[in-house]
C-alpha cells in the first residue's frame, strides 16, 4: 500500500517548513519534497521607501543573521550612491563592516553548531527526541553548552559595537558605516576577562573542529555516506581566489571542480542566474542560466566557497582548509555532513579575522562614509552564513525604492535540499514497513546540514505541529503520529 | 509689583515669571510637563492634548495657559497620567508609527512618550487609513503615515522672507500636511535638518541623513523624555 509521510515543522532549523514522502506499494521512495510554507512579501512593501531605509527594514526578514541583509542591502545601495561596487568605502567603512559580518558569521555559525547540530552527534540520530536537544546537551555535556553560548555571545557582542544592536542594528549605512569602535570596545574584545576575548573564541573554535574531525573519524561512514551527492558549487570568491564572506566575484565550479561561472562581477548577476517557480514551495529554484533549470542548480555555504575559494587568507583556518582538501583529494567536496566541516574551519576563520581587525588602528579614526556620482540601481552580494545573499535594488528620482529583489541564500539552496531530502529518505525508509521517529529525523538531519533559514525567504505565525500521517491509495489516513 | 508669580503644581510650591504658559513655567521649576506639538519660542497650538493638566479642577492645556498668581495645578495624578497614555495611544493607531525601521527611532517624541507612559500596546484598534508619502521635493520625504498634526512645521518652519513651507490641507479627518515644493528646493541643508528636527516624530525626513547616528547617542538612547527637566531646578 502507497503511504505518504508528512514532516511539519522541520524542527532545529530556522522558520518554517515541512517535508512530504511518497512510497509506493513496493515501499520505495517515490518522491520527497522539501516544502516552504512561509510568505513574507518584503520585496513589495519596501517599494516606495526612501532607499537608505532598506538596510534597516529589510534585515527585518530574519532575527537570526540580519547582519548578513542589512550588509548586502547597504552594499547595493553603496552602489546607488556612487560609493563604488562593495570596494570603494573609506577603509573605516569598509573595515567596521567586515568586523560587524565576521561577528555575525561566527555567532550564526556558533548557534548551528552547537545548539541545533550538536544533539543529532552527541545523541545519535535516532536517540531519544526527549533528550536530544540543546536542554539534553546542557545536562550531559555542560562544558560544550556553556562553550556554544558564549561563542555566540562574543559573537553578537562584536555585532552590536558595530552595528548599535545585537540584532537589527543601524551601523551600515549607504556609503559606509555611522560609527567607529571605541577603545573600551577594541580592549575587551583583545583582553576581556576569561572566556570572553578573542584569543579563547580562536582557541574554543579549534577545540570545536577537533570535537568534529574526531567525531568524523568514528563515524565514518554516517558523515562521509549520509547524503551525499555531486552538484556545482557557487560562492563569492576574492579577487585572487581567496576565501572572502563579505566582497567579491561570482564563481561556481562543476561537480568535477572546472569553472563554470568564471569569477565575474556580481552586479550581472542577472545575466547568469534564474529564478524557477514551483507550485509547492513559496521558495524559488534557482540555477545557473547557461545550464537550464534541469541541470543549472548549485550549492551554497560553507561547502560550497570551502569547495570554490583558492586558499583561505588566514593561517590556521588555512592549515584546516588543507586538511579538508585532501581529504577529497583537491576535489570538490559534495558530501552534505561535510557542511558542519566547513562551516566550523569558517568559525576559525571569522575568529582569526575579527583578531586581525580588532588590530588595525582604522576601526578607531578616519572617514566614515563616502559618496559619489548617484546611480539608480545596485546590486549588493555578500556570503552570509548560510550562503551567498543576493539584493537588487533600484530607485526613481524622489530617491523611493521601485524594485527590491532578493535571492536568499536559503534560497539558493533549495534544489540541493530537496535532493538531499530523497537521499536521506531512501536511505532510511526504503523498503521499510514501519516508519520511526529515527528516520524522520534522519531527513530532518539532511535538511539541517544546509543551516537553512526558511523564514529569510518567506513567512508564517504560530507553532505547528509535528505529525505524520499515512495514507492509503485512496487518502484514507491509516496512521497518525503526533509529536 | 513683581513679575513673579506663585502657584502650586502637585502640592509642590512654585514660581515662574508671569505670562509663562504653564509648560515652560513648571519647566522652570523642574517640573515636566509632557508635550508634542508644543515648541519653545514658537505660538501655542494646544492640538495635541498631551499636556492637559488640571488647573483649579478644570482641564485645560498647559502649553495654552499663562501661568498667574495662586494656581492649583494637578499634572501627575494618576487619572491624568492614563489620559495622556490613551492620547499617545491614539496616536500610534491613527498613523502606522513602525519604530524599528524608522531612523527617527530613539530621537522620536512620540516613541519617547510610550516609553514614559509604558505603553505595551494600543487598546484601541489600528486604523490603517490610506495616507500618501510626498517624495518630490529635493530635501525633504515627507511621510504622512507618521504625522501627528502637531503643526509645529506650518507654525515654525518659514522662509527667509517668513513665508510657510508647509501648510494643513483639508479639515477635521482628511487633514494633511502639505509642503510647497518650490519653497522647500530653496531651503539649504542646515534648514532641512532643523526641519526634520523640529518634527516630533519620523514624518519631516531630511533627504539621504539616513541613520546617521548610533544607536546609543540619538536623543533618548540614555535618559528618557523628560528627565532633563527633572533633573535641572533653576529655581
Amino acid at each position: 500500500m502507497s503511504k505518504k509521510i508528512t514532516i511539519e515543522p522541520v524542527t532545529r532549523v530556522e522558520g518554517h517548513g515541512k517535508v512530504t514522502i511518497h512510497i509506493d506499494d513496493e515501499g520505495n521512495i517515490q518522491q520527497s519534497r522539501l516544502h516552504i510554507v512561509e510568505f513574507r512579501g518584503f520585496e513589495r512593501f519596501v517599494q516606495g521607501r526612501p532607499y537608505w531605509e532598506a538596510p534597516v527594514l529589510v534585515q527585518r526578514l530574519c532575527g537570526i543573521c540580519p547582519v548578513s541583509h542589512h550588509l548586502a542591502a547597504a552594499k547595493a545601495l553603496d552602489v546607488i550612491v556612487g560609493a563604488g561596487t562593495g570596494d570603494g568605502l573609506t577603509p573605516t567603512g569598509e573595515k567596521m563592516r567586515r568586523l560587524m559580518h565576521y561577528g555575525q558569521m561566527f555567532q550564526s555559525h556558533a548557534l548551528h553548531f552547537f545548539h541545533l547540530v550538536s544533539p543529532d552527534l552527541l545523541f545519535g540520530v535516532d536517540g531519544d527526541p526527549a533528550v536530544r536537544n540543546i536542554i539534553g546537551v546542557a545536562k550531559k555535556f555542560p562544558d560544550l553548552a556553556v562553550q556554544g553560548v558564549m561563542m555566540r555571545k562574543f559573537g553578537q557582542e562584536i555585532i552590536k559595537a558595530t552595528a548599535g544592536k545585537k540584532i537589527h542594528g543601524t551601523g551600515a549605512i549607504p556609503g559606509g558605516i555611522n560609527k567607529h569602535l571605541t577603545q573600551e570596545e577594541k580592549d575587551s574584545f583583545l583582553n576581556g576577562p576569561d572566556p570572553m576575548n578573542i584569543d579563547k573564541m580562536i582557541s574554543w573554535s579549534q577545540d570545536a573542529l577537533a570535537f568534529l574531525k574526531g567525531y568524523h573519524k568514528e563515524n565514518k561512514d554516517f558523515i562521509d555516506g549520509f547524503a551525499a551527492f555531486p552538484s556545482s558549487h557557487l560562492s563569492l570568491v576574492r579577487k585572487d581566489g581567496a576565501l572572502d564572506l563579505y566582497h567579491g566575484v561570482l564563481r561556481a565550479i562543476d561537480s568535477e571542480g572546472n569553472k563554470i561561472l568564471h569569477d565575474v562581477d556580481y552586479q550581472d548577476y542577472l545575466e547568469y542566474i534564474g529564478e524557477e517557480v514551483r507550485n509547492w514551495s513559496y521558495m524559488k529554484f534557482p540555477y545557473l542560466t547557461e545550464f537550464g533549470k534541469e541541470k543549472g542548480w548549485y550549492r551554497v555555504g560553507p561547502l560550497a566557497r570551502l569547495n570554490t575559494c583558492d586558499f583561505i587568507p588566514s593561517p590556521l583556518a588555512q592549515k584546516e582548509f588543507e586538511e579538508f582538501r585532501a581529504y577529497t583529494n583537491g576535489k570538490p567536496n559534495h558530501m552534505s555532513m561535510h557542511y558542519h566541516w566547513a562551516r566550523l574551519i569558517e568559525v576559525l576563520h571569522c575568529a582569526e579575522m575579527m583578531k586581525e581587525l580588532l588590530n588595525d588602528p582604522d576601526l578607531m579614526e578616519g572617514e566614515l562614509v563616502t559618496k559619489g556620482e548617484k546611480r539608480s540601481e545596485g546590486v549588493g552580494l555578500i556570503e552570509a552564513p548560510r550562503g551567498t545573499l543576493f539584493h537588487h535594488y533600484a530607485i526613481n528620482e524622489h530617491d523611493q525604492l521601485t524594485m527590491a529583489n532578493l535571492i536568499v541564500s536559503t534560497t539558493n539552496n533549495n534544489e540541493p535540499m530537496n535532493v538531499a531530502v530523497n537521499h536521506a529518505a531512501k536511505q532510511f525508509m526504503q523498503g521499510q514497513q514501519k516508519i520511526t521517529e529515527g528516520m524522520m529525523n534522519a531527513v530532518e538531519v539532511a535538511i539541517r546540514a544546509y543551516d537553512p533559514c526558511l523564514s529569510c525567504a518567506t513567512h508564517a505565525m504560530g507553532r505547528m505541529p509535528l505529525e505524520i500521517v499515512l495514507v492509503d491509495n485512496n487518502n484514507k489516513i491509516i496512521d497518525k503520529k503526533r509529536r | 509689583m513683581s513679575d513673579k508669580v506663585k502657584f502650586k503644581i502637585d502640592g509642590k510650591e512654585c514660581e515662574a515669571d508671569q505670562g509663562l504658559n504653564l509648560v515652560e513655567a513648571a519647566k522652570q521649576n523642574g517640573i515636566y510637563i509632557p508635550t508634542l506639538c508644543h515648541l519653545e519660542g514658537v505660538k501655542a497650538a494646544g492640538s495635541c492634548r498631551i499636556c492637559n493638566v488640571k488647573i483649579n479642577g478644570r482641564f485645560m492645556t498647559a502649553c495654552t495657559t499663562p501661568v498667574s498668581d495662586g494656581m492649583e495645578v494637578e499634572n501627575s495624578t494618576e487619572d491624568i497620567k492614563e489620559l495622556r497614555k490613551i492620547i499617545v495611544e491614539t496616536l500610534f493607531v491613527s498613523g502606522n508609527h513602525y519604530c524599528p525601521a524608522c531612523e527617527k527611532s530613539g530621537s522620536c517624541e512620540l516613541q519617547a512618550l510610550g516609553y514614559r507612559f509604558t505603553m505595551l500596546v494600543p487598546r484601541f484598534p489600528y486604523a490603517f487609513e490610506p495616507k500618501e508619502v510626498d517624495a518630490k521635493s529635493t530635501k525633504l520625504y515627507i511621510d504622512r503615515n507618521r504625522c501627528v498634526l502637531c503643526k509645529r512645521c506650518v507654525r515654525s518652519i518659514k522662509t527667509k522672507d517668513g513665508k510657510s513651507i508647509f501648510a494643513v490641507k483639508g479639515r477635521g479627518h482628511n487633514a494633511m500636511i502639505n509642503i510647497d515644493h518650490e519653497l522647500a528646493a530653496q531651503m539649504t541643508d542646515e534648514e532641512a535638518t532643523a526641519a526634520m528636527d523640529t518634527c516630533p516624530v519620523g514624518s519631516i525626513l531630511k533627504k539621504e541623513r539616513g541613520y546617521f547616528t548610533p544607536i546609543g547617542r540619538r536623543k533618548y538612547d540614555k535618559k528618557p523624555i523628560g528627565s532633563d527637566i527633572e533633573e535641572s531646578v533653576t529655581i
